[in-house]
């Protein structure tokens, strides 16, 4: 049984003369422990894929399941990390991972007990008293990973999560990210606009179309060995040849994204 | 500039004003002084006329009084307006419906319900209470309205999907939202209680700073006026600093102006 299926997933906004198709006809299939990676041009529905998933938004038509379950309302066995903030700015960082499980009926000296160990776990032992504001982009991702992972989720769903970020503490994110999944290999969707990152990550990168109707065009299977190296990995040549034929198919639908904004500068469609 | 520096100046413009006044109700420089000290006192008799309201005590029941209608009002206008701040905010058909009464309710001037409030309520503490609620009750009530309907929609769905249901949202969510709202207009909020509370006692009553000043002026006591002036300012500051205080204890998780994240 697969994590996670869809079946012919439209998604659409709106109605009559505005309605907007935002994906439509999509059917893809996420294995138990396999992390595959979306790339797609910009507000091409990547992220409405997720919503869906997770139960955040509702498809028009066809039909999402999760771990054999048709979804209807949240899905419980999900975990998200988005790409904005997400963190309660009124509570500690300690108290945003602990919350998680106190929420679930779990007293708050273990939750508590159990957050600082996750903390630890994603580097920030030290930084448990400070309010989000008082930390740096990177460090606020960190712990929206402890908040999601503490839940020990069998899914993640991954909105761009370190879209926001520079590139170096990207490439550190990512290493973080490989080597805690590595641990206990849940299912992932990763939906990124980072060719790059998506092959460094990734089992199967998953291309998508320009929207407005988007839809799959393209997979491709990334045979890279694990466990993987974020930086080290891109200097694999097997990694050039995967990330030319991607791009190959994602070009295309690039330039189509941004319709002629580029024609001035020689860019053709 | 440094504190010691800032208290200093500030100091300064205080001797400053005072020096004028005594100068201007001493010797003939802008009218007669006898028409100066009419209109204006001066600045000795009312620092003396301070001194004695404290020294005889009579100044504590009054402020007593205007202190527990500031707080009664405060109290009570806050509970109201949290209370339909959410109700409204979460019903937004209820909203919709009442929406124009709220504006209207709230561009009414309170001073014009006073006389009604004294008819019903009597001239005992609880006409001015009524009328400090008033005030602050709208404040409030915007400020939590406004806090549960701008909760971020990405704060909300990371909720939602750690699996809070409708009570947990509230709580860790929504609630402290609103709360944040509400005191960052703790300052408007606690004054517009005490202007509610003095200009009550104003309109008519036994007791309190309002009624201290306005008994003065009709026996054309202008050193009480002043007098009465001097110590309700004081006490504004006072109430002010109270309120600075409980606002870095209670936002502690806010940005400070000026503070960088590391």
């Amino acid at each position: 049984m697969p994590a996670v299926r869809l079946a012919g997933i439209e998604v659409s906004f709106g109605e009559g003369t505005t309605r907007f198709v935002a994906v439509s006809g999509v059917d893809l299939s996420v294995a138990a422990g396999e992390f595959v990676a979306i790339v797609g041009p910009t507000g091409c529905g990547k992220s409405t894929l997720l919503n869906v998933i997770g139960g955040l938004l509702n498809a028009s038509a066809g039909a999402a399941f999760v771990e054999g379950q048709a979804v209807r309302g949240i899905s419980k066995p999900c975990g998200y990390l988005f790409q904005a903030d997400a963190l309660m700015p009124w509570k500690t960082a300690l108290a945003n991972v602990a919350v998680a499980l106190e929420i679930t009926g779990i007293g708050r000296s273990e939750a508590e007990r159990q957050a600082r160990a996750f903390l630890a776990r994603v580097g920030l032992a030290r930084f448990g008293d400070r309010y989000p504001h008082q930390l740096s982009g990177g460090q606020k991702k960190r712990v929206a990973l402890a908040q999601m992972l503490i839940r020990d989720p069998r899914i993640l769903l991954m909105d761009e999560p370190f879209g926001p970020l520079d590139a170096q503490t990207r490439v550190l994110m990512g290493d973080l990210l490989l080597k805690l999944w590595q641990q206990d290999r849940k299912a992932v969707l990763f939906v990124t606009h980072d060719l790059d990152e998506a092959i460094a990550l990734a089992d199967r990168v998953v291309v998508m179309s320009a929207g407005p109707q988007s839809r799959i065009i393209a997979q491709h299977r990334v045979d890279l060995p694990r466990p993987r190296e974020a930086a080290e990995i891109r200097l694999d040549p097997a990694f050039h040849v995967l990330q030319k034929a991607i791009w190959n198919d994602l070009r295309a639908e690039v330039m189509r994204a941004y319709g002629d904004e580029f024609a001035a500068i020689g860019g053709k469609p | 500039m440094k504190r010691s520096h800032l208290i200093f100046w500030q100091l300064l413009v205080a001797v400053a004003i005072f020096a004028i006044w005594h100068a201007v109700a001493t010797w003939p420089i802008l009218a007669d002084p006898k028409k100066v000290q009419f209109f204006f006192s001066t600045p000795l008799a009312v620092m003396a006329r301070v001194y004695e309201f404290f020294a005889s005590g009579s100044i504590w029941r009054h402020l007593w009084i205007t202190l527990s209608e500031t707080l009664l009002a405060f109290v009570i206008g806050s509970l109201g307006g949290i209370a339909a701040g959410f109700w409204l905010a979460r019903n937004p058909r209820v909203s919709a419906v009442l929406d124009p009464y709220v504006k209207m309710l709230n561009a009414l001037p309170r001073v014009v319900l006073a006389p009604i409030f004294m008819l019903w309520f009597g001239l005992g503490i609880w006409s001015k209470v009524a009328l400090g609620v008033t005030l602050v009750f709208f404040i409030v009530f915007f400020a939590v309205y406004q806090g549960v309907k701008e909760v971020s929609q990405t704060i909300l769905a990371n909720a939602r999907m750690l699996g809070m249901n409708d009570r947990q949202l509230f709580r860790h969510v929504y609630w402290p939202s609103a709360l944040s709202w509400m005191f960052s207009s703790l300052h408007a909020s606690v004054g517009f209680a005490l202007v509610g509370a003095v200009v009550g006692e104003y309109m008519g009553s036994a007791a309190g700073l309002g009624y201290v000043i306005h008994e003065a002026e009709s026996t054309f006591d202008v050193t009480g006026v002043f007098a009465g002036m001097v110590v309700l300012s004081a006490f504004v500051i006072f109430i002010d600093w109270m309120v600075t205080l409980a606002e870095n204890r209670l936002l502690a998780w806010r940005p400070q102006a000026g503070e960088r994240a590391t």
